[in-house]
């Protein structure tokens, strides 16, 4: 029984994790190449709605090239190719009627380093929306409290929300683009090694973060920390060489691997 | 995914190997106490050795202590390594082993105990032909549980866990030809209730070798057999095809 519940090899033929309903988003047989070097090779995985779904793997391996395809950021990228589908929602991210700027909002993403803009914490916040909407300044203004309050900033900003956002502590800085990103509303939030730069502290922070969004949008997390994976994931999916070599419950993987690659790669062991 | 006794050396840490090996050696050195205390202990019984008695009687502490050491070792591997998968079993597995092997050695220090009652009994004590043949179990039972660890071997502790049924059924026997006995002599109770006493803790020898071995199967291939119903049990710690 327990075989049904992992997607082996993603050459194999795609084994249903989820039932479709509880699919946010659905990658089937995606290959990615730059520059005709492939990167990525059929992966074919779904990421269950209102969960966390961990992408681990070592570097080069390609977790963070498909975060990246799910957001589209390839596109301007002449050199990368790809072929497969992703669909959010069921719609295809390629598809000539979804527009890139409407599955960004949709589909928000998070960098290593905190990248606010040079600009005050209010106008931070604000500038995703006014690029979406006209508000009138009290809607605007709770918008921008309710997404500073899912952030968990809310209370250390809210008597100085017009000093330079350049002023917080990179943690804060991190929690501030993850308010800027929820101010629009997404469905998905990719975040890209979100606490690698930031002390132990404020990572845990971000964790708890992590986890109490969960209840609002779908999160995928891409990590070198396996322990931070372990903590914050409901499933893992661990990436090697640009193929899904084991996807499963983060409980199962971390205590009872299906494959030897990924038992050495999660215990540390030479391969 | 089954592991093998090698699993565990082949980290990129060399340190960390290390720790894991010297747990196992360690645990192994606990068995081998613990073996030698029940060994000694049914032997002072049946060759009314109360010197020897004594000895096993006053050994309890240093099994006390070692399970001490070892799970202390087994604190700093969690807190300083976060181990996972089958190196995560396999801290789980020492240190619920060193539970089962330090209650084992209970069981031997009130043998001891009961020998020495008996030995200051003149009279003829009944039931030790009883007492010989479950401890000839129980001890087969408790170095195969002991050697699967070694070898992280499933199929041999499976034999262990089947034997503990054998066992469990040897004693409800003895249990009533000793229970005859005392019918039969009034004057015979306070020993043939040592005896009883004895039996008891070795069914219970018995029953943590049994344990030992399900903690095989879980560091071995990440099942928790406990409290699972032995007639499923074969199917499910059977090799899984490669």
């Amino acid at each position: 029984m327990l075989a049904s519940r992992h997607v082996d090899h993603a050459n194999q033929a795609p084994v249903t994790l989820f039932p479709a309903e509880q699919c946010c988003l659905t990658i089937d047989r995606f290959s990615l190449a730059y520059a005709g070097k492939s990167a990525l090779q059929e992966l074919t995985l779904q990421v269950p709605r209102h969960r966390v779904t961990a992408f681990i793997g070592p570097s080069g391996c390609g977790k963070s090239t498909l975060l990246r395809a799910i957001n589209r950021l390839h596109d301007l990228n002449e050199s990368v190719s790809h072929s497969g589908d992703i669909t959010l929602e069921g719609h295809n991210i390629h598809a000539a009627d979804m527009k890139v700027t409407e599955l960004r909002r949709r589909v928000g993403m998070v960098f290593q380093t905190p990248n606010p803009f040079p600009m005050s914490i209010y106008e931070n916040v604000a500038f995703g929306l006014r690029l979406q909407k006209r508000l009138a300044k009290r809607q605007r203004d709770d918008v921008i409290e309710w997404a500073l309050t899912s952030a968990a900033l809310w209370d250390e900003v809210k008597d100085r929300l017009h000093r330079s956002a350049w002023q917080l502590s990179g943690g804060q800085q991190q929690r501030l683009v993850i308010a800027r990103t929820l101010a629009v509303q997404p469905d998905v939030l990719l975040l890209d090694e979100p606490a690698s730069a930031l002390d132990p502290i404020s990572t845990l922070k971000i964790e708890e973060l992590i986890r109490n969004l969960k209840s609002q949008l779908t999160l995928v997390l891409v990590t070198h920390n396996m322990q931070q994976a372990a903590r914050v994931s409901d499933y893992t999916a661990f990436l090697q060489q640009g193929e899904l070599v084991e996807y499963g419950p983060t409980d199962h993987v971390f205590t009872n691997p299906r494959l030897q690659r990924t038992e050495n790669y999660i215990t540390g062991r030479m391969a | 995914m089954d592991i093998t006794s090698d699993t565990h050396s082949t980290h990129i840490s060399r340190q960390f190997n290390q720790e894991l090996e010297e747990l196992k050696t360690h645990l192994m050195a606990m068995g081998g106490m613990v073996e030698k205390q029940v060994q000694d202990a049914v032997f002072a019984l049946l060759e009314n050795d109360s010197r020897l008695a004594e000895k096993v009687r006053d050994n309890d502490r240093q099994v006390n202590d070692l399970q001490i050491q070892i799970d202390d070792e087994c604190t700093r591997v969690l807190a300083r390594r976060q181990p996972a998968a089958s190196d995560l079993r396999l801290v789980l597995a020492v240190i619920r082993a060193t539970s089962d092997l330090e209650r084992i050695g209970d069981e031997a220090s009130k043998i001891a105990r009961n020998a020495l009652t008996l030995s200051e009994n003149s009279n003829t004590v009944r039931g030790l032909v009883e007492v010989r043949h479950i401890s000839e179990h129980v001890r087969k039972m408790l170095r195969d549980s002991l050697t699967a660890f070694a070898r992280f071997d499933t199929e041999l502790a499976m034999q262990v866990i089947r034997e503990d049924e054998f066992v469990d059924g040897e004693y409800g026997s003895a249990m009533r030809s000793l229970m005859t006995f005392m019918m039969e002599d009034s004057r015979s109770i306070t020993s043939v209730l040592s005896v009883m006493w004895v039996l008891r803790a070795l069914e219970r020898v018995g029953d943590h070798a049994n344990n030992l071995a399900e903690h095989v199967v879980y560091l071995v291939k990440g099942l928790d057999i406990r409290h699972t119903d032995p007639d499923t049990l074969d199917q499910q710690a059977a090799p899984k095809k490669s």
